[in-house]
């Protein structure tokens, strides 16, 4: 029975393409083991929820996937995680490189003390993505109009960033790093400060994104992660306790654990 | 006697402090809660009020009673001899108060022994009343607070209002202080442009400065007192001192905060640091004795001639002892612009460099212009160095070789030099104010700077 499921699992696993892939991966800062020997794949062009209560290593292996706990010295990360097939942590890959593949949107909006156009255009100049100042432009158009923001913005381009609402700095530092064109985006929380019309607009930008993107998402709103992702991976103290379909993990959950969290009995 | 009389109404105040506190205890017996106020407010209001009226009455009786002991002597005095001047009558005052004192006087006539027998008496007098009154003053406020105590006595808001006055006496004596520097200044000022005759351009566009040369009766020479020269030696070395003390702060602050490990941090900083604690002879005769010869040498090795005191060496030198301020102080702002501005730049696949050039230092530059500023004013205001290095000869030039002076320089060679001190203090005291107009000035421009960047960032 256990056999069957195992092949089944696999088969399913093997069948779609795998964007990332960690392989025993463990995380401590200092003497804190944050993450405990996970193992995960994440699919391509498919929306992956990360659920779990709070402290348990959500955002920590988030950052894992683009390197972004290299800016924290006590931070140690060993074991391996494949970018198609490619160790990120390889002496050979720059961190610089992988984060303008793997972009980031933070938990607390971050935008830059520039004008609101100079934040969304921050990535794509420093990456030469735009030959000229039209296509500059039009990149910034249209990440602000997927990001849900243009028409609030549009006629006040050029103040600061740091003048808009809460919610609207997070969807603006969305449009940013969708500016960059990254392959992977990972949000941690992205919707934590937003009300819910803009929420719902947030989620089905994510919902679009998936077309062309891997899109990884921590959320601590249940019905979000069923809303927008396909795969969920619940995380507990440090483990991925389940992982699967996000249909399965919320109807029929096989840990008792997983079954707990999202029925609200713990965390 | 009267240190000993302050320290006494102290212990006072702090005895009523504690008398005070155990009494709101007692009144409500034991129960605290139904105090108004808690019983250390009570307690604090008993040793403001007792410390107050002492030491008030202390000040008082102790400045007032000298001064009213005074003029009844000297009254004393000229009744007994009605046709003697003021002036003798002082000195009969001081003859007797050397004789009550046991010391010697000019003369001793009867007069004298008379005056001084009651200098003796009412000196007596004022100091034990003195003594006595302010401790009574605090033994009667300091009863009466702790008559005042019960229940829904309010100490907290009272002794609140208290320290409110307190804090707010200290403050305006700051202000006040000021106030009356910057007067003084003023005054002086006038009183010079009143010696030349309101020739003000005279000063502020003439480009002669040699002041103390041309003084007839007390009456200086308007072609000579033009402070051009000047204000350029100081533009020139603050200019030199701010081209050395800005980059290599700035970037040293920017290596210390986001390139250097923690333990290079660790001793880095600290080293830094300690070059704002040399003091400023130590950098002027390093700069006066190294520096200096160092580049009239290096200078004549390519053919050049260059003078032994020039506005190089005291600019570079100036900029070295400026660099610790401006590196420590962008080191703050750097350190305090959040984290996660800079992950948000990292996450977007920015290098470290374009990090730092297009997030970190424009969310730092008020702090930065504010450090900056706070180096140009030290820069302006620096004289040690100048004086040893740069040279007092007021030169009109614009070559960075050659010995040039500043402001502060010639406001010391004024203040110190043999001239009596009213002709030379008019001149000192216009430099040190046309100095101080500068700088506000300065700091009004930069605060408007700093202010609108604010508006856009924040
Ligand atoms: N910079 C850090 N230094 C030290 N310990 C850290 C650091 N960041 C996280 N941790 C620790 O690692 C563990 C996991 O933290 P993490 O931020 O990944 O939790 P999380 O699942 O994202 O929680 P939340 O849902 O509250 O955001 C926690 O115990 C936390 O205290
Ligand atoms: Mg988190």
């Amino acid at each position: 029975m256990l056999d069957t499921t195992q092949t089944l699992l696999t088969e399913r696993t093997m069948s779609k393409d795998i964007k990332i892939s960690a392989k025993g991966v463990d995380v401590f800062y200092g003497d804190t083991h944050a993450i405990k020997n996970v193992d995960l794949e994440i699919e391509n062009k498919a929306v992956t929820a990360f659920i779990g209560p709070s402290g348990c290593g959500k955002s920590t292996f988030l950052r894992c996937i683009n390197r972004m706990n290299d800016t924290i010295d006590i931070c140690r990360v060993t074991g391996d995680i494949l970018l198609e097939g490619q160790d990120i942590y390889a002496k050979s890959v720059d961190p610089v490189q992988l984060r303008a593949r793997v972009g980031m949107v933070f938990q607390k909006p971050n935008p830059f003390p520039k004008s609101i156009y100079d934040n969304v255009a921050y990535g794509p100049t420093i990456h030469g993505l735009a030959k000229n100042k039209a296509e500059l432009d039009e990149i910034v158009e249209q990440s602000l109009r997927r990001a849900a923001i243009w028409d609030e913005v549009k006629d006040r381009l050029h103040q600061p960033g740091t003048g808009l609402s809460g919610g609207q700095q997070q969807r603006l530092c969305i449009g940013r790093a969708i500016a960059t064109a990254p392959e992977v985006l990972l949000m941690d929380e992205p919707c934590s400060a937003l009300d819910p019309i803009a929420t719902a607009q947030v989620e089905e930008l994510i919902d679009d994104l998936r077309q062309n993107y891997t899109v990884v998402i921590v959320t601590h709103s249940m019905q979000q992660a069923a809303r927008v992702s396909q795969k969920t991976a619940f995380f507990h103290l440090g483990n991925v306790v389940e992982y699967g379909d996000t249909n399965k993990i919320f109807t029929n959950p096989e840990d008792s654990r997983t079954e707990s969290y999202i029925t609200g009995r713990i965390g | 006697m009267l240190t000993l009389t302050f320290f006494a109404i102290l212990a006072l105040a702090l005895a009523f402090f504690v008398i005070g506190r155990s009494r709101a205890v007692a009144v409500v017996h034991g129960d605290v809660r139904l105090l108004h106020s808690r019983p250390n407010f009570h307690g604090i209001l008993a040793l403001l009020l007792s410390a107050i009226c002492g030491i008030a009455v202390l000040l008082l009786l102790g400045t007032m009673g000298a001064v009213w002991i005074e003029t009844h002597l000297l009254s004393a005095i000229l009744s007994a001899q009605p046709d003697m001047s003021p002036i003798e009558a002082e000195l009969v005052l001081s003859d007797a108060r050397a004789l009550a004192s046991g010391g010697i006087a000019s003369k001793s006539d009867p007069l004298r022994l008379e005056i001084a027998q009651q200098v003796a008496r009412l000196g007596a007098l004022h100091h034990w009343g003195t003594v006595i009154v302010s401790l009574v003053a605090t033994l009667v406020a300091g009863l009466w607070a702790l008559g005042k105590i019960s229940s829904d006595w309010r100490a907290r808001n009272r002794s609140e209002t208290i320290i409110r006055r307190i804090l707010m006496l200290t403050a305006a004596i700051a202000v006040l202080t000021t106030v009356g520097i910057v007067l003084s200044l003023i005054f002086e000022t006038i009183n010079f442009f009143n010696n030349i005759d309101w020739q003000v351009h005279k000063f502020l566009f003439g480009t002669t400065w040699s002041p103390l040369s041309g003084v007839q009766a007390g009456k200086l020479d308007p072609d000579k007192v033009g402070a051009v020269p000047l204000f350029a030696g100081t533009l020139m070395i603050t200019v030199i001192a701010m081209l050395v003390a800005v980059p290599v702060g700035l970037f040293s602050a920017v290596y210390l905060s986001d390139f250097a490990s923690p333990r290079v941090r660790a001793w880095a900083k600290p080293m830094l640091e300690l070059l704002a604690g040399i003091p400023t002879v130590v950098y002027g005769f390093f700069a006066a004795i190294t520096l200096a010869p160092f580049i009239r040498n290096s200078g004549e090795a390519i053919g050049l001639t260059i003078a032994s005191e020039s506005a190089l060496a005291a600019g570079i030198v100036m900029g070295i002892m400026i660099i610790p301020f401006i590196s420590s102080l962008s080191d703050d702002v750097i350190n305090a612009v959040p984290q996660s501005l800079r992950d948000g730049s990292y996450g977007l696949g920015a290098t470290k460099a374009e990090t730092i050039r297009q997030v970190v230092l424009p969310a730092a530059l008020p702090g930065i212009v504010s450090a900056v500023l706070l180096g140009v004013s030290r820069a302006v205001g620096e004289t040690m160095i100048v004086v040893m290095a740069a040279g007092q000869g007021a030169n009109l030039t614009a070559n960075p070789l050659e010995a040039v002076t500043t402001v502060t320089v010639q406001i010391v060679m004024l203040i110190t030099g043999d001239t009596e001190a009213s002709t030379a203090a008019g001149p000192a005291f216009t430099l040190g104010f046309t100095l101080f107009c500068v700088t506000l000035l300065m700091n009004i421009a930069a605060q408007r700077v700093v202010r609108k960047y604010r508006e856009l960032y924040d």
